[in-house]
């Protein structure tokens, strides 16, 4: 088997006294759609918060394309491929959608030929059902779209490894099922971590899920191990709702 | 030349508007300063140089504060590293003007560099208190050498010593066209900076510093190039100043002058390639008008910037960004 494309080792992080992610193992092999679910609290957010560099992690280590990137800086391990999409919607409010797409495409492109930027920018907003609206202020828009325009920048990220948090909370019925179909056609280009509570949606989508509870690693399986695992319903059960 | 309903009312709409537009603006303007030399009397011509000047000054400082969203309060001390850089060896070593000027830039642009690099550990309120310290600092520093810089009462630079390549820099007009070349430059230089990726990313870190940080971008490089780019500027007018109008002194260092260029880009509209330059001649009309009527001058302008603020918050071109030209760079 080559080496997986995202690996970590006994990662974890403590707030103060509490230890939001206990010695995390999880191996993410090049282009798998990967889901990561677990009851509120679980620490997911947390653990893939280390991994793309926003939080540092007390202990343990990250290792990304064959490098060790445990101490490199956020910034620098974007510049190696990874795109992260944040649960709590954060954009550049102020600015054009175009403008917030481009940011992103431009530090992805080699070569951020006004042009060629142009051109991938409209390409990423038509992709999300977006481009008709290139020159609206991105805080103007509904709460949906500003989750699409999130998931857009990432696109212009062209990543390797597109992590997502939670990116159909929120969304409306018809925008959810639009969200299913670009996961699965983004699934062929590159590997996707997925946070998501929407069960049909990670059911749909994921070819492997992790589950975490408590900070811990609880199970790992395909779709069909992990509907099928007791301690996985207990753990849904004894927190109320998936 | 209004946006249609629903585009964008505060950033220009980079990649939809003709890209000629920014370009034109500019020329147009360095053009319509060249013309105006001719119209005006010698009066406003003597004031539109030391505007000229000092809006270079509030340029530079409008590229952190309005472009990359950092206050700092102490840039008095970036503006005199450039006054005393080129003033010193002229006043005690009879420097030539050329190599002086490029001693008072190669000083500010030192000085930023250690500042930003310490500074930049900070972030809002701190920032703005140890930018604030560091300049007190440099003002102390220019008093505690009064045996050489004469402190408060400052030096004057002889009128013959102010000639470069045979053109007497005293001379009225010569003095303009000195101060609009520099000013000149430097708006096109703006101009071009901020269609650049960097000059992007600084407007991404001012709107939402995390996502430009996880988009990739090395977020403090980007800074501390944006305070040397500041910097730089700032003491570039600070060397002109003292070149073009003979004087350097201490109260160019005091804490004043740090703020000078804050209330010129507030009221011209922050983050705006042109509102330094039109904060800066509004100010100084209005202060020189004010104080022709009354002596409590100071009440007319502080009334006047109250109600700039009240009904254009965004600054006089931020306000024209907002109501007629969306483009506006
Ligand atoms: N910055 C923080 N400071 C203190 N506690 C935190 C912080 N971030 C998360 N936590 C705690 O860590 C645990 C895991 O949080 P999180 O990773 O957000 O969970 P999830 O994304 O699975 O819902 C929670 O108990 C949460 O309250
Ligand atoms: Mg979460």
């Amino acid at each position: 088997m080559t080496a997986p494309l995202l690996s970590t080792r006994g990662l974890s992080k403590s707030f103060g006294g509490l230890e939001a992610v206990r010695d995390v193992d999880f191996d993410l092999p090049e282009g798998q759609i990967r889901a990561l679910i677990g009851p509120n609290g679980a620490g997911k957010s947390t653990f893939v918060g280390m991994i793309c560099g926003r939080i540092p992690a007390s202990r343990g280590d990250v290792r990304f394309a064959g490098r060790d990137i445990t101490d490199l800086a956020a910034h620098r391990r974007i510049g190696l491929g990874m795109a992260y999409s944040f649960q709590i919607t954060s954009i550049f409010a102020r600015l054009s959608l175009h403008e917030n797409v481009a940011l992103a495409v431009r530090r992805a492109l080699a070569q951020p030929h006004p042009a060629a930027v142009d051109q991938r920018v409209a390409a990423v907003l038509d992709r999300v059902g977006l481009a008709g609206r290139a020159y609206q202020t991105a805080g103007e828009l509904s709460y949906g779209h500003q989750r699409l325009l999130e998931i857009a920048m990432g696109l212009g990220q062209t990543p390797r490894l597109f992590i997502l948090d939670e990116p159909t909370q929120g969304l409306a019925e018809s925008e959810v099922e639009t969200f299913k179909a670009l996961i699965r056609t983004l699934g062929g280009e590159t590997t996707i971590l997925l946070i998501e509570h929407n069960m049909r949606v990670v059911m749909e989508t994921a070819e492997y899920i992790t589950v975490l509870d408590g900070g811990r690693r609880l199970a790992e399986g395909t779709p069909a191990e992990i509907r099928a695992d007791a301690s996985v319903q207990r753990a849904y059960l004894g927190s109320g709702s998936p | 030349m209004s946006p249609p309903a629903g585009e964008s009312p505060h950033w220009p709409a980079v990649g939809r508007t003709p890209r000629f537009r920014s370009p034109l603006l500019h020329a147009g303007i360095i053009l319509g300063l060249i013309v105006i030399h001719f119209i005006l009397p010698e009066y406003h011509n003597g004031n539109l140089a030391r505007i000229m000047v000092l809006a270079v000054y509030a340029m530079g400082y409008n590229i952190l504060f309005g472009y990359t969203g950092l206050l700092s309060l102490g840039h008095a001390l970036f503006f005199a590293a450039g006054m005393y850089g080129l003033g010193l060896p002229m006043h005690l070593l009879g420097a030539t003007p050329a190599p002086a000027f490029l001693g008072g830039l190669a000083t500010a642009l030192v000085v930023s560099a250690v500042i930003g690099f310490l500074a930049l550990r900070t972030s809002g309120v701190a920032f703005m208190i140890v930018t604030l310290m560091f300049a007190q600092a440099g003002f102390l520093t220019v008093l505690l050498f009064g045996e050489y810089t004469r402190g408060d009462e400052g030096f004057v630079i002889q009128q013959a010593a102010r000639q470069v390549a045979g053109i007497d820099l005293t001379d009225p007009s010569n003095r303009y066209f000195a101060a609009l070349t520099l000013f000149g430059v430097c708006l096109l230089l703006i101009a071009w900076l901020v269609q650049t990726p960097f000059g992007r990313c600084l407007v991404a870190i001012r709107e939402n510093e995390e996502r430009a940080r996880l988009l990739g971008y090395d977020v403090l490089a980007h800074k501390l190039g944006a305070v040397i780019i500041s910097g730089t500027m700032s003491g570039a007018a600070g060397a002109a100043y003292a070149l073009l109008f003979g004087y350097a002194g201490a109260t160019f260092a005091s804490v004043q002058y740090s703020i000078l260029p804050l209330l010129w880009v507030l009221l011209g509209g922050a983050g705006t390639t042109i509102g330094p330059f039109i904060g800066t001649v509004f100010m100084f009309y209005l202060i020189d008008l004010a104080s022709g009527v009354t002596s409590a001058y100071m009440l007319i302008a502080g009334l006047a910037l109250v109600l700039l603020t009240i009904f254009a918050p965004q600054g006089l071109a931020g306000e024209l960004r907002r109501r007629l030209m969306s483009w506006l760079p």
